[in-house]
């Protein structure tokens, strides 16, 4: 049998707002030949018992991330400043609502 | 969600350029750390998880349909509301499982092909008929039972994505455990007959249930070097005992008996002796000899090649879609 039509459908990355008031957040993903099936999709898939109110598909190949074998070296640059957390700071006794 | 999982492939030499990389993913595995997809991985960990998932992917959907077979005669409406839930339910499954698989390299037609071709295994479970509605139940109290026994230390599994698809699997699957026990009560506190059915379907599915946690701890070879790298975190031996204790208690509450004559409280232990599991009949119905493994086969092909002109018509649909966009951006 000729199954070609399904190989090559894109990969999407499905990220789903829980209720009003938190940010989406990434929950899995899914093939689909184009977004308004992706969509459709990822709410049977992802949303099947009330888990939100807003869904967002995103063609995985549109994500651009680092390369983990760089970790140390990119995230570098904010292991040398102590001085951003607020536990860096001496606060005298007595001062308050600081 | 099922269990049983074959975890063969030992571990082995990447040559000298991967020992930094090899020390580092040693590391993250002492501090039990999760391995995430673009991490650098052993070969043989990346072979043993994609053969555990794709095994694991592959019960979820073929595990459909022994319960697909009681919707069209579940005996009222709520009950096959609730069945065509559940199926749906084991779909998904097999989506997130699939997706899992994917992040180590794989692709999905390529593992449902090796599946086709009888060349990647699903749980032996699914290869016992459900012959009346009563097996529904038991399906779901005990293999859906000791499918969440097996499942439940996944969640903790050194891997990210097959982990984070187990908290979600896990979350959904307690669902089906209670719809299973909820059928097999009322039939046991129904006529004689009910209770009689009730009786031979848990006397049918008991030890095809206990074989699900796999090869007793002597003969599980593999096991060691799951152990090792955090995919497994408990034997097969120490989750059947645990199910067995858990399970004797709520066929209490049934009303019903489970088929050994060996079973006992152990005191000392504080376990229950139970008799010895055939293991020749578990090793028959995995090599292909089990009452329908040609069937379940069969049916899974047939409704791949059936669903083949949907594929087709979605992937048209989408070029079409797309031809008319570029058509008025231009």
């Amino acid at each position: 049998m000729n199954d070609d039509s399904k190989r090559g459908w894109p990969l999407w990355e499905v990220f789903v707002r829980a209720r009003r008031g938190l940010a989406h957040q990434h929950v899995g993903s899914l093939h689909a030949p184009d977004g308004t099936m992706a969509l459709r999709n990822a709410r049977d898939v992802y949303t099947r018992r009330g888990e939100g109110v807003s869904i967002w598909v995103v063609p995985s190949a549109a994500i651009v991330a680092n390369n983990p074998d760089e970790k140390d070296s990119f995230f570098d640059p904010a292991a040398d400043k102590v001085y951003r957390h607020p536990t860096f700071y001496d606060v005298p006794e007595g001062a308050k609502h600081l | 969600m099922y269990g049983n999982y074959d975890t063969g492939t030992a571990g082995g030499s990447d040559g000298p350029q991967d020992q930094d990389a090899q020390q580092r993913f040693d590391q993250l595995i002492t501090a039990d750390q999760r391995i995430e997809p673009r991490d650098w991985m052993p070969d043989a960990y990346r072979k043993t998880l994609i053969r555990q998932i794709a095994q694991h992917a592959h019960s979820e959907i073929i595990g459909m349909q022994p319960e697909g077979n009681w919707i069209t005669r579940a005996p009222s409406l709520r009950r096959k509301a609730i069945l065509i839930a559940k199926v749906q339910d084991e779909a998904g499954h097999g989506l997130y499982l699939y997706c899992a698989a994917e992040t180590l390299g794989i692709d999905r037609e390529e593992l449902l092909d090796l599946l086709h071709a009888g060349k990647q295994k699903y749980s032996s479970i699914f290869n016992y008929p459900t012959l009346n509605w009563a097996d529904v139940g038991a399906i779901g109290w005990l293999v859906d039972g000791a499918a969440i026994m097996n499942q439940v230390p996944l969640c903790r599994c050194s891997y990210g994505p097959y982990a984070r698809a187990m908290v979600r699997i896990c979350k959904e699957e307690s669902f089906h455990q209670r719809q299973g026990f909820e059928i097999l009560h009322t039939l046991s506190h129904g006529t004689p007959d009910q209770k009689a059915m009730a009786q031979d379907a848990v006397n049918r599915y008991w030890w095809p249930s206990l074989m699900m946690f796999g090869p007793p701890d002597e003969e599980s070879s593999h096991s060691a070097q799951s152990t090792a790298w955090g995919i497994k975190r408990f034997s097969n031996d120490e989750l059947r005992q645990r199910f067995v204790d858990m399970t004797v208690a709520q066929a209490e509450v049934l009303g019903l008996t489970v088929p050994d004559e060996d079973l006992r409280w152990n005191a000392e232990r504080g376990h229950y002796d139970f008799g010895a599991i055939d293991w020749d009949e578990f090793a028959r119905v995995i090599r292909g000899d089990g009452p329908c493994n040609a069937e379940r086969l069969h049916r899974r092909r047939q409704a791949h090649d059936d669903g083949a002109w949907v594929r087709e018509a979605a992937q048209a649909f989408a070029e079409k879609h797309a031809t008319q966009q570029e058509a008025r951006a231009s």
